[in-house]
């Protein structure tokens, strides 16, 4: 499979962080966005992005993991997270060139974005009611 | 579980002493949070007759009742003070990150009372509270204030509500900037800055649950989509488009309500829509809308000088100036950002002033050799400086049309444009005089631009914004709905798990509606205070129907005679006891009384 991502359109984002709702209640059963997977960023008033895990090529947040509690899913091309193995250690975090993971600090364990598996589309691209968030797709073996 | 959480933080400046109180939830039911709520607390917590200055009176936070939620354009707070313009109840919402930090705290909503005797800043960071020395930040802009702070912090989740040196010098319609815009009318910075609280930082990392999320999800998703293809249509409630309506229906007051059409407000709304001044559309947090238009301040695209343009400053800064050129109303509000005021109020005192110039009630020897005549650029930004800085003529404005008028006499009150003390801007009620009413009597601010809304009644308006200020969804999404009450009352259902219906909701506003006119009664409000400025009456202006329109006198009592009657009150404005008991609202007699203070017994 392609490696796909969330990306947003940096015109059309208005930052109003519905896709951090969306996400909150989907993951979580409740509206945490300190739990969300996906982050807005409000550079400036005028300046938003958004950050999500881009599944990097050569995966730093797994090499990094010293309990080997992340790995590729080479089917989906997303990152799996064996919450057992998880410590909490927050290595991956410091790894991660994006800032694109987080830890729930209730739990001890880290969160990822998953690309909403058991459905059509991510929940965020779903909800942003600018329709500025979208799938990345890039082609196998090229970034 | 629900998106209520049951308590509010009591911070005491004098003793520098907080105190977590539980949040009954038949008060949260009764008031529904936000503007209605914040009355509550404000009622029990201000002196009756307290001056809005002293450390008697408080000032309340109150987050909207379904912020938190991914309810539409929820992310809502209410401020709620004793007005030091007006002195009655001065009640603003904002919207914005703050709102939803302060929410994420865990606290319903924030009281402030009493007043420190050095400048402190307040630290909420999720439920522990800090004071922190704020010295160094005495003079500082708002947007300095915030960056001072959160560098201080070391953290972006941090954010602040703050008051510019506007507020600090007690300027009367001094406002804090809890957002991108400057929301706050009466005076609400005034009142920080008497209690030489500089700012409120929050940090929030809590959630906020709701019974049955995928339902709350799909009510939301289908709204959210609704408001979002109406905001679209209506070209996102652009200022402009708002501007350029009003000079159609000849509505649009000019030069200090001396005119209702502008020969240029035409090319001012053209050059609003123009890319090098609008840089975009932004968004308070869970709203589809987008209606924050943003303005580069300077011709130069690199500036970081943004201000947040709104149909209410465009007016006062604009047409009611003589001013038609954008870059200098654009400057005059960077200069209200900077020094932390009301633009409205900014506006109307300079368009007072401008008029006193003219008709050679104030010489070039007051104004420092400034030509204050409208239209002037230099006349318009240099007095807003003033007033900031309180030199020269600027500290006469700085207390307001109101209290200027009556210090400079010579007739100058008959177009002295406030209402209770308020200084009014908006559709001009001579060219439609069903807008006079809600102008006159408005608790306590004057209605804006007319609402496409179709209501019953003025009664029914009143109640359902009231309910809508409480439950926390923006004015600006409000008019997309499609039944308001109805689609509320089922939100709110999602959001707190108990069931409210469009009746029970409609009663709700009405409760608040009921509870700011008995603090404003306590306060001494008479019947005489519910009336317009001398210039509607008198003044005729042209209008698309009618020659020499006015507000006719008779018409306008006869009005308000009848809205009172509506309401169940006297002849004289006043609430009947029946009339409390009848809403459930029997325990505020005391409070009405303003016999105690501080220990209020919870029940509704």
């Amino acid at each position: 499979m392609e490696r796909r991502h969330i990306q947003c359109d940096r015109d059309k984002c208005t930052g109003c962080m519905i896709c951090e709702f969306a996400c909150s209640a989907a993951k979580e059963g409740r509206f945490d966005l300190e739990l969300s997977r996906i982050r807005v960023l409000h550079a400036t008033p005028t300046l938003m992005d958004v950050v999500s895990c881009r599944f990097c090529r050569n995966t730093p947040c797994v090499k990094e993991c010293p309990r080997g509690a992340l790995s590729l899913d080479e089917t989906t091309q997303t990152i799996s997270l064996d919450k057992a193995r998880c410590a909490g250690c927050g290595w991956c975090l410091e790894a991660c060139p994006f800032g694109a993971i987080a830890l729930d600090e209730s739990t001890k364990t880290v969160i990822i974005c998953d690309l909403c598996p058991s459905r059509d589309q991510p929940k965020c691209i779903e909800f942003c009611p600018q329709k500025a968030l979208s799938l990345h797709v890039s082609a196998k073996g090229k970034d | 579980m629900n998106s209520c959480s049951g308590k509010y933080l009591i911070v005491d400046l004098t003793s520098q002493k907080t105190e977590v109180r539980e949040l009954p939830e038949r008060l949260f039911r009764a008031y529904l949070g936000g503007a209605g709520l914040g009355t509550r607390l404000l009622l029990e917590w201000a002196k009756a007759h307290a001056d809005a200055l002293s450390p008697d009176n408080s000032i309340v936070f109150a987050c909207g009742g379904l912020s938190g939620t991914t309810a539409p354009a929820s992310a809502c707070h209410a401020v709620v003070t004793k007005s030091p313009l007006t002195g009655f109840l001065g009640s603003s919402v904002s919207s914005g990150l703050w709102s939803l930090a302060l929410k994420r705290t865990g606290f319903d909503a924030v009281v402030i009372s009493g007043a420190g005797s050095s400048p402190v800043y307040l630290f909420i960071d999720d439920d522990r509270v800090h004071f922190r020395k704020a010295d160094s930040l005495v003079g500082k802009s708002c947007l300095q204030t915030e960056a001072a702070i959160r560098r201080e912090a070391g953290d972006s989740r941090v954010q602040v509500a703050s008051i510019g040196p506007a507020g600090e010098s007690l300027i009367r319609f001094a406002t804090i900037k809890d957002g991108h815009r400057l929301p706050h009318r009466g005076g609400a910075g005034a009142v920080m800055g008497a209690k030489r609280l500089k700012a409120i930082a929050v940090r929030g990392t809590r959630p906020v649950s709701v019974p049955d999320i995928s339902a709350m999800q799909t009510a939301c998703a289908d709204l959210n989509a609704r408001l979002h293809q109406g905001a679209v249509s209506s070209s996102r409630l652009a200022p402009s488009a708002c501007l350029a309506a009003d000079n159609v229906k000849c509505s649009l007051p000019a030069r200090n309500y001396q005119q209702s059409i502008a020969d240029g407000a035409g090319s001012l709304a053209a050059e609003c829509v123009k890319r090098e001044y609008m840089i975009k559309t932004v968004a308070c947090p869970a709203c589809p809308v987008a209606c924050q238009h943003v303005y580069r301040v300077t011709e130069d695209p690199h500036s970081d000088d943004q201000v947040v343009l709104e149909k209410e400053a465009l007016a006062a800064l604009g047409p009611l100036c003589g001013m038609y050129h954008l870059p200098v109303i654009l400057r005059a509000l960077e200069l209200c950002q900077f020094y932390g005021l009301d633009p409205v109020s900014a506006g109307v005192s300079v368009a007072w002033a401008m008029e006193c110039f003219e008709r050679g009630l104030l010489s070039s020897k007051d104004t420092q050799g400034l030509d204050l005549s409208f239209g002037s650029a230099d006349g318009l930004v240099e007095t807003i400086r003033k007033i900031g800085q309180r030199s020269s003529v600027g500290n006469i404005l700085s207390e307001g049309v109101k209290r200027a008028s009556a210090k400079l006499g010579q007739g100058s009150e008959h177009w002295a444009m406030h209402v209770k003390g308020l200084e009014t801007v908006g559709c001009d009620p001579r060219a439609d005089n069903s807008l006079a009413l809600g102008l006159a009597v408005g608790l306590q601010l004057p209605g804006l631009n007319g609402s496409e809304a179709s209501v019953s009644s003025p009664k029914d308006e009143e109640d359902l914004a009231a309910a809508g200020d409480s439950i926390g969804i923006c004015p600006q999404a409000r008019r997309h709905f499609r039944d308001f009450a109805a689609e509320a009352a089922q939100i709110y259902t999602l959001a707190t798990g108990a069931p409210m219906n469009p009746a029970e909701l409609r009663q709700a506003g009405e409760r608040i509606n009921n509870l700011q006119k008995a603090f404003n009664i306590r306060e001494g409000w008479q019947r005489a205070d519910d009336w317009l400025p001398p210039r509607l009456f008198k003044d005729a202006i042209s209008t698309a129907n009618a020659s020499g329109a006015v507000v006719p006198e008779k018409d306008l009592k006869t009005a308000i005679d009848d809205h009172y009657r509506q309401r169940g009150w006297t002849a004289d404005g006043l609430i009947p006891l029946e009339k409390l008991r009848a809403l459930g609202m029997d325990d505020i007699q005391d409070m009405l009384k303003g016999s105690w203070h501080g220990t209020p017994p919870h029940t509704v």
